[in-house]
């Protein structure tokens, strides 16, 4: 919501040479945030121009680019002697003859944007012709601007070549941009940031001039006739309960606006079009009440506000035909022919036009909701949808009208009818038994009773301190009609805070007295994470969305449960609809990204949560907010929410140790990854078992560990990525990767580690080479050996592996050493050696080992 | 040396003479100074202290003399022996003080070679500066609470009154799961974790809630559809807009240093009332808004206005007590959170959003283990 100085000054005093930033800074104190600040930063030369001729060149690039000559009156000539000026423009919206807004070298545009003579596409530019944007008159940035289109033919009339353009476009005058938060409706107009400026200037008396303080004559019969008839209210609440129409006659349809006002609403960022519809706009911004004018001579019957039928259309303003939804409030010529959707967009059958002589200006009031979602639904979002959403205040609906009235009177010379129609059904306000300590304990400062009924006057609202329930400390609050959103003691808190000032609220640093510090699962994290660092990954943090394909890329089965995906209804990009179901699935992303950039040698992990859900998207109840939703809802609601479980991903590829000195690099291999989780559990004292799968996507089948706890859990898996794979998902050869559940290792780990009593005798070593079946997992013979050497064990090593001719082929020689220690005595050659054969025995009998 | 005298033999007592153990002394000292390592000290010793050594067999004739001639050529053949020794184990430690220092010298390498041959690991920066805020506020006796991403719509905008037709939904995009009427979203904030906890435990509830959360925005410099949050919520009797502020003074100095000045305005949430919105002194120009002094250059990390924008906070709203079964006669609440990208763009000069989603290594790397 944009406002300049000298708008504000018409309703509140403002002290004399106060900047825009200052006004901006006072609006801040009571809560008024500033967006922006226009104007007053433009230093000339701006000038009006006229095309005079111009060459069209059709760049390399398809761009066209015109060469201009421009007539500036006075200002021509400064730097080509003897020419009008030549300007290079890459705007196309202009012909030979049309005025234009041309900034000449020396002039200072919004943003300290110098302007000076400079080559551009071939030839010197002598300035430039300018957009809305450039100059802070609006967003639009679509072309240059032409006079004529911005502001009426009649207007620019008067205007030639070299005038000043500043002042033309009011861009002297500083204007502020408010962002209006959604509950405060009433700031979205000049009436209501005046009224909270007045307050954060101490709302001295007399200091505020409401400008919707005006006679209006009291509603009769004779008005145009308007039904309100809407028999499917929205939540119960009436779509419209207010309805104000007043019928002008006798405009001259060819009278323009006032320049003022065509200056004021070019300032606000809106467009002058017509008398009538500037009119409208006009005092919807000084009060914010939207008004619409329809031309009377395309009406036929009564006004009927209605609800849309099934396979009703209406053809917008915008020239856009809309099928209507039964929940779309219309206002209607006597019922059956369609005017508008209320309180958002007009038609275009009784729009006002250049031919109208006879206005019904529409000032009424709309259920937000109702204009909210027909707003949303028809993606239509206009100033008087704006405002209605937010709330507009119901009982200014006449004086809105009457002003709209007054003006078109004065400026298009019509007059006004006798009749007044005021169809009212707003209920008033109920007061607010408001306990006066409450917002000082809310807020945490001692405010006085005195001084709490005093803001509350300011701020407009009728308090009683007698009538039902007053007491010494309560009184009977009703808001002004403008503020809806005060509703309870809250609410009340926070004007008696922002209208004391914020800044005043000390600071007190609360002192919870139950802290239990971090849980397990959140201290077993950060482990994860530093251990998978001083494994030598650095941590990434990736989108969780995947694509369709990336299932089959990952080689997963028909049934791999890693395929229910959940699907988003609206991705990012249609290409990831899915959310991943594995952290590695997106973690590979940030591999390929970092070798595509030249880091061949690479170690990436994440730490997040996969999406898994189990079988199709249960529907998620959504209960009301009165209450806490009773156990079963609850339960129904949490269950809804499809598993989430943590994982922990890494890939690597390259060199896990760099060449240098001390001799070649080496390649990361299956092992790191698999140390990379051993690492992980050990870090969490948490024993974990290591097997060979020979199937499981997306890893290699012959190089791929399943990591287990010793109950059978599994943990993750790791290894070599598939080959496969990594051509479909463009990775580098012989990448590696593991995956694991972070959950799991919690849950492992939840018990404190009892600690074991450790022997101080001497240990006793002994060394065993058996040989085995080449296809027997190593983690199997070691088991065995375990089983079978006895509680005195302390440590099996396996220290070689060998396969080759001595061996046999279809054999492996695996070189174990047994380390041996008892807990009272130091152990004889003669049990070491019972204990090893023991070990040997388990072995032979559990995986037909045989010793070397 | 004291072995039985096997090889009596008179003629030669005139070894005992003092001039002839004189000389056999010069001898021996002599050769222990020429001595200049540690094998040709060896090679002395053997010559003149070893048993064929002539201060050796000198000792040897000492008993074919008279005894009364025995004592005073014991005492001769012994003081002799004795000097030998001594200056034997005095060269003895020169020469091994050589040899260490030799050696130390000798093994010298250069030792501003590369010594990292393995890989660097680093944390995540947005992991980082979240456990730092957390550490902080767990310090301070809050607990951390966690939620699930995709969430119940209900606990990430019904609770929070956010109703379906409220503005301020729809100024968030949403991401919707398929079908869009399950009831499901990515949550679009960190405030339903708030809810969850609310739903199940009973206040005192102070809790800091970090987390990864979701909006239909497109990546560029300020812009990220998955981002992170870290909110605060506490709710307890009698707590105040003053502990709010304290709350969140505190949480800036955390983040921004000691003594980092906060101001506030009145803002609106429809999850908090009575709102606020905080600025912070900017801690690159001391709120000047320039970052040379007597500059007309306007500070780039605030834009020249002094003050940086932290984000909304407020007390809870009665109707989200409510909704989580808390009795808002009884317990007042409040919350507050930001955007940890953000807060790393502020602290650590990231330039923008796409750095930190990225993944590039080098990114991760330059922060280490700690920021
Ligand atoms: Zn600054």
């Amino acid at each position: 919501m944009r406002m300049p100085l000298s708008w504000l000054a018409e309703y509140t005093d403002v002290p004399e040479g106060v900047t825009g930033a200052q006004v901006a800074a006072a609006l801040v104190s009571v809560g008024i945030e500033e967006e922006d600040l226009h104007g007053g930063d433009i230093t000339g030369p701006l000038v009006v121009g006229r095309v005079l001729e111009f060459e069209e060149q059709v760049q390399k690039n398809g761009k066209p680019i015109r060469y201009c000559v421009v007539d500036v009156g006075q200002h021509g000539q400064m730097l080509t002697e003897g020419k009008h000026q030549e300007i290079v423009c890459g705007a196309t919206n202009f012909e030979v003859g049309d005025l234009v807004v041309v900034v000449l070298p020396g002039g200072v545009l919004p943003g300290g944007f110098e302007i000076s003579a400079r080559k551009t596409y071939g030839r010197v530019s002598n300035g430039m012709i300018c957009a809305e944007d450039e100059i802070g008159l609006g967003d639009d940035h679509a072309g240059i601007i032409v006079l004529d289109e911005l502001l009426g033919a009649e207007e620019v009339a008067g205007v030639k070549p070299g005038d000043d353009a500043i002042a033309l476009l009011g861009l002297g005058e500083e204007t502020i941009e408010a962002n209006v938060t959604p509950d405060r409706g009433y700031c979205f107009s000049v009436r209501g940031l005046a009224r909270e400026y007045w307050h954060s200037q101490g709302s001295p008396a007399g200091g505020y001039r409401d400008p919707a303080l005006v006679e209006v004559p009291a509603a009769n019969e004779t008005g145009y006739r308007v039904v309100i008839d809407d028999d499917r209210p929205l939540g119960g609440v009436a779509g419209c309960d207010r309805y104000v129409a007043r019928t002008i006659r006798g405009i001259d349809p060819t009278r323009p606006s006032p320049k003022w006002m065509q200056k004021r609403l070019t300032q606000m960022g809106m467009r002058p079009i017509s008398l009538a519809v500037d009119v409208t706009n006009y005092v919807m911004l000084a009060v914010g009440q939207p008004l619409h004018a329809f031309d009377v001579d395309k009406l036929s019957g009564s006004i009927v506000v209605r609800r849309a039928r099934a396979g009703e259309k209406l053809t917008t303003l915008d020239d856009a035909e809309r099928a209507l939804d039964p929940e779309d409030l219309l206002i209607t010529d006597g019922g059956e022919h369609l005017l508008a959707i209320a309180g958002v967009m007009g038609g275009a059958s009784s729009e006002v036009d250049d031919s109208t002589t006879n206005v019904l200006v529409e000032s009424a009031h709309f259920d937000p909701t109702s204009v909210a979602r027909s707003s949303r639904r028809h993606k239509l979002v206009t100033e008087a949808s704006k405002r209605f959403e937010r709330g507009v205040d119901p009982q200014l609906a006449p004086a809105a009208a009457q002003l709209a009235v007054d003006l078109l009177v004065r400026y298009g010379g019509g007059t006004v009818d006798e009749g007044v129609t005021d169809v009212d059904h707003t209920t008033p306000r109920q007061p607010y038994l408001l306990d006066v300590t409450e917002p000082g304990r809310i807020v945490g400062v001692d405010y006085s009773r005195d001084r709490v009924l005093e803001v509350l006057r300011v701020l407009g609202c009728v308090v009683e301190e007698t009538g039902a329930g007053t007491d010494a400390t309560h009184v009977l609050v009703t808001p002004p009609s403008w503020r809806p959103d005060l509703v309870d003691g809250p609410d009340y808190a926070e004007e008696v805070a922002r209208i004391e000032g914020y800044n005043d609220i000390p600071s007190v640093i609360p002192t919870p007295t139950e802290g239990h510090g971090l849980t397990h699962g959140q201290h077993v994290r950060r482990v994860v994470a530093d251990a998978l660092a001083a494994a030598g990954c650095t941590e990434v943090l990736t989108y969780p969305f995947v694509s369709d394909g990336l299932a089959d890329e990952l080689m997963l089965a028909a049934d791999d449960d890693r395929r229910h995906a959940v699907r988003l209804a609206n991705p990012i990009s249609e290409e990831r609809p899915l959310m991943r179901t594995t952290v590695l699935s997106t973690l590979v992303d940030a591999l390929r990204r970092n070798v595509a950039r030249g880091h061949k040698d690479v170690a990436v992990s994440e730490i997040g949560l996969v999406f898994r859900p189990h079988g199709p998207v249960a529907q998620a109840p959504i209960p009301g907010v009165d209450g806490r939703p009773d156990h079963a809802l609850l339960a129904r609601l949490y269950a809804a929410v499809p598993d989430q479980p943590r994982h922990a991903a890494l890939v690597a590829c390259g060199l896990a140790e760099q060449a240098g000195w001390w001799g070649p690099g080496r390649t990361v291999d299956w092992s790191d990854a698999v140390a990379a989780v051993q690492t992980v559990a050990a870090a969490l004292a948490v024993p974990v078992v290591v097997a060979n799968d020979r199937d499981r996507a997306p890893w290699h089948p012959g190089r791929c560990a399943r990591i287990s706890l010793t109950d059978g859990t599994i943990v993750g898996w790791a290894g070599e990525l598939h080959p496969k794979v990594l051509a479909a998902l463009d990775l580098p050869a012989r990448t590696v990767a593991a995956e694991f559940d972070v959950d799991v290792l919690t849950a492992a780990s939840a018990e404190p580690v009892q600690a074991r009593q450790f022997s101080t005798f001497p240990p006793a070593l002994t060394d065993v080479a058996l040989l085995v079946d080449v296809d027997v997992p190593a983690a199997d013979v070691e088991a065995a050996l375990r089983r079978g050497a006895g509680s005195d064990l302390e440590a099996v090593t396996l220290f070689d592996v060998y396969e080759g001719e001595q061996v046999g082929s279809g054999h492996k020689s695996l070189a174990y050493r047994l380390t041996f220690r008892a807990p009272d005595r130091t152990l004889t050659t003669e049990e070491v050696n019972r204990f090893r054969d023991a070990a040997v025995g388990a072995a032979a009998e559990a995986v037909g080992a045989t010793q070397r | 040396m004291s072995g039985p005298n096997t090889n009596y033999d008179p003629v030669e007592v005139a070894a005992l003479e003092p001039a002839a153990v004189q000389a056999a002394v010069d001898a021996a000292l002599a050769a222990i100074a020429a001595a200049s390592s540690l094998d040709e000290l060896k090679a002395a010793r053997t010559a003149h202290q070893g048993e064929k050594s002539p201060l050796a067999l000198a000792n040897r004739e000492i008993g074919a003399l008279p005894p009364s001639a025995k004592a005073e050529a014991g005492k001769r053949v012994g003081q002799a022996r004795g000097r030998v020794g001594q200056a034997l184990a005095a060269r003895q430690a020169e020469l091994e003080a050589e040899r260490d220092e030799r050696i130390l010298v000798e093994e010298r390498v250069d030792v501003t070679v590369p010594a990292l041959r393995r890989r660097l690991g680093a944390r995540h920066p947005i992991e980082l500066v979240a456990q730092r805020l957390v550490d902080s506020f767990v310090g301070m006796g809050w607990e951390v609470a966690e939620g699930p991403e995709l969430e119940a719509e209900w606990l990430n905008f019904d609770a929070l009154n956010l109703g379906p037709d409220h503005p301020a939904r729809q100024m968030q995009d949403t991401f919707f799961l398929d079908p869009v009427d399950s009831g499901l979203v990515l949550r679009t904030h960190t405030s339903p974790v708030q809810i969850r906890t609310m739903l199940e435990k009973e206040p005192p509830i102070y809790i800091v809630a970090p987390g990864k959360v979701f909006r239909t925005d497109d990546l560029d410099a300020t812009h990220t559809p998955v981002f992170h949050q870290i909110e605060c919520l506490a709710v307890d009797k009698g707590l105040t807009m003053a502990h709010l502020r304290g709350a969140i003074d505190a949480f800036v100095q955390i983040m921004f240093g000691e003594g980092t000045r906060t101001r506030v305005r009145a803002s609106y949430f429809p999850f908090t009332e009575p709102s606020m919105e905080t600025d912070f002194v900017c801690f690159a120009c001391h709120g000047s808004g320039s970052t040379t002094p007597g500059s007309a250059a306007q500070c780039r990390t605030c834009g020249g206005s002094g003050w940086i924008e932290l984000g909304g906070s407020g007390m809870v709203n009665r109707k989200v007590l409510a909704a989580c079964g808390i009795d808002p006669d009884v317990y007042s609440g409040f919350a507050f959170g930001l955007g940890i990208e953000r807060a790393l763009m502020l602290r650590h000069g990231v330039q923008g959003m796409h750095e930190m989603v990225e993944g590039d290594v080098r990114f991760s790397q330059q922060f280490g283990m700690e920021v």
